[in-house]
């Protein structure tokens, strides 16, 4: 707003002051610029304006650092690693290093339930627990979150196969995949969440609206 | 320990000791005492020598420390559970809590960070990719801003009426936070305009990751070391946390470590199996960052009991969209609403204080408060929210909450 004001003051300028004018405006052009690139509604960058191009401090970050931390994974499967699982081998797995937290069959707990109850013959069962099956929208955030998280008293302990190979346990023991399918790079972005299309972004807005 | 000319409490008693001075009788408390040339010791006290503490006249104060304490007569706490702890909102006064106070919400423990060994590494769709230590980024400008943080999941009830405001909503706390902007290193590492989200990623256990827009990187985040002027607290992300004023406490990442810049969102475990709530017809938002305005009456409140007669109701008000431009107060159970006395500055996305001196006749009734921000936005009852929500509970729950006041004054929770 305030560079617009400047422009247009140069603009109406006499003649004889072209060439300053000419300095100036390309002056306020480049704040333009700067600022379209900054200012948000709030307003928070008019003060960054006199900020050096750079101030220099910190480092290039080198490929490989950023290789050791850079494990998260896309919903297109972007971060993926090389490698495949398959819900045989990720039942060993999970026996071993989740049972105890998420029951024998992802149901019983005590934390987090992690598959849906088929038939539920209890009819005391009403809540319907958020699981992968009936709740994450994307595929790629198991095995992302598996590997960074899990197991809870083991973070970060898990092999990239037995990632693969659990991903593709939970997802056929919530009847997402057939026993015999291969978990890879390719194949887990494209598995069909049942929850997916249930998510909105925030509807909420400014003003008196209750929602 | 050397003995010191004397002044200390001997075994033997062979050498003038303060104790032998007293009298030597069984001992019924140690406190810090003063000699006339200014050393300090612990002076065991007997029963019939506490008489003295009764009139601190009377005896030598503590002299100066290095670090500040609570009156041994305060004990506010926060309450724990296994994954989160609540601020003792009854217990304060004004609106920035004490660090030690502020609440905590871990996903698997507090992790100790050497300071000396903190990167944070900010790649992706960057011209630069670039690693920052915390001196670099104490080197930046830096900015500070007094700004509340409220989980998203910070409301519970009670049937019996018997909760205090900490277990009801303690999850919210304030503080004045200083960092660097996150625009300005936005600027140093040249961010793609093409690149519409980041990726925020602790250095805890749970090596916690959320997306956060661009738009409020460049807007107001912050990359905080320092809370109410020293260094942040571990429990708050020592040595340095994201800082997004007015969004849900979650999206504040911890122990923050690395930053990437993408053109979608990760969609990870935080985003979508958590903090993500049910709306009706069959829809469940995502990415709803902001906190609705919200306020809580702090005093009275359970598990008080108050006397007929003047009473300064009391309590907190705030929003994540703005500025709390009216607190209403009800004494009559929702009937009327008067205006509550606003405590200033009133500061955005902040903890406002309100008061309003009420005369209590001594006949039950319930008190309200509801908050009113800079966009028109009006604290809503319970059944309106959940009616606005098909019936489903979840996150961002911020309702109006009364409390009952029974004849006998024995204050209770009241859903609304």
């Amino acid at each position: 707003m305030f560079c617009q004001k400047v422009h247009l003051m140069l603009v109406s300028m006499t003649k004889i002051r072209v060439i300053t004018g000419v300095a100036c405006l390309l002056f306020s052009l480049s704040l333009t610029s700067l600022q379209s690139l900054t200012t948000t509604k709030n307003g928070g960058q008019a003060d960054t304006l006199k900020y050096p191009r750079t101030f220099g401090f910190g480092r290039t970050a080198t490929l490989k650092e950023i290789a050791i931390l850079d494990t998260d994974v896309r919903p297109d499967g972007k971060g993926l690693p090389a490698g495949s699982g398959k819900a045989t081998e990720g039942k060993l797995v999970y026996a071993a290093k989740c049972s105890a937290c998420h029951g024998a069959t992802g149901v019983e707990g005590p934390n987090d339930q992690l598959v849906t109850i088929k038939n539920p013959t209890d009819p005391k069962v009403k809540v319907r627990n958020k699981t992968i099956g009936n709740y994450w929208p994307y595929a790629t955030t198991i095995f992302d979150y598996i590997k960074r998280a899990m197991p809870f008293n083991q973070p970060g302990s898990l092999t990239d196969q037995e990632v693969y190979n659990l991903t593709a346990f939970l997802l056929h023991e919530n009847g997402l995949i057939k026993a015999a399918d291969i978990i890879n790079a390719n194949t887990l972005p494209k598995v069909v969440m049942p929850a997916r299309d249930f998510f909105v972004p925030d509807d909420r807005k400014d003003g008196p609206e209750i929602r | 320990m050397p003995d010191q000319k004397g002044d200390k409490p001997l075994e033997n008693g062979k050498k003038i000791s303060r104790r032998t001075l007293l009298g030597g009788a069984a001992t019924a408390a140690v406190v810090l005492a003063q000699t006339a040339s200014g050393k300090s010791f612990q002076a065991a006290l007997t029963k019939s020598e506490l008489h003295l503490l009764e009139d601190p006249t009377k005896v030598p104060g503590v002299p100066p420390g290095t670090l500040g304490t609570r009156s041994p007569f305060e004990k506010p706490v926060k309450a724990p559970s296994d994954i989160s702890s609540r601020t003792p909102l009854q217990d304060l006064f004004g609106t920035i809590t004490p660090s030690d106070l502020h609440f905590e919400r871990n996903h698997n423990g507090v992790p100790a960070i050497d300071p000396a060994k903190y990167e944070l590494i900010i790649h992706g769709m960057v011209d630069k990719p670039m690693v920052f230590t915390l001196a670099d980024l104490k080197r930046f400008p830096s900015v500070s801003r007094i700004a509340f943080l409220e989980c998203s999941g910070n409301y519970r009830g009670a049937a019996d009426g018997k909760i205090t405001p900490q277990q009801l909503c303690g999850l919210t706390s304030q503080s004045e936070w200083t960092g660097v902007k996150l625009s300005t290193l936005f600027r140093e590492v040249g961010v793609s305009p093409k690149s519409t989200w980041f990726l925020a990623e602790g250095g805890d256990a749970a090596v916690m990751t959320r997306s956060v827009p661009v738009e409020k990187g460049w807007d107001d985040a912050i990359i905080c070391y320092a809370q109410n002027s020293e260094a942040i607290r571990p429990e708050q992300g020592y040595p340095v946390r994201l800082f997004l004023p007015g969004w849900e406490g979650n999206i504040n990442v911890k122990w923050l470590r690395r930053i990437e810049l993408s053109d979608q969102p990760f969609q990870t475990r935080q985003e979508t199996s958590k903090y993500t709530e049910a709306i009706g017809g069959g829809k469940i938002r995502q990415f709803s960052f902001t906190i609705d305005a919200r306020s809580i009456i702090t005093y009275p409140s359970y598990p008080q009991k108050v006397e007929k007669g003047w009473i300064e109701i009391r309590g907190i008000a705030w929003s994540g969209r703005g500025k709390v431009v009216r607190v209403e107060v009800s004494t009559d159970a929702g009937k009327t609403w008067k205006p509550a006395e606003l405590q200033g500055p009133v500061m955005d996305k902040s903890h406002t204080a309100f008061r309003y001196l009420w005369n209590w006749n001594g006949q039950s009734t319930e008190i309200l408060s509801r908050t009113v921000d800079e966009t028109g936005y009006v604290q809503p009852f319970l059944k309106d929210l959940l009616a606005a929500r098909g019936g489903n509970m979840g996150y961002h729950y911020n309702p109006v909450t009364a409390w009952y006041i029974q004849n006998d004054g024995q204050v209770l929770f009241k859903a609304t």
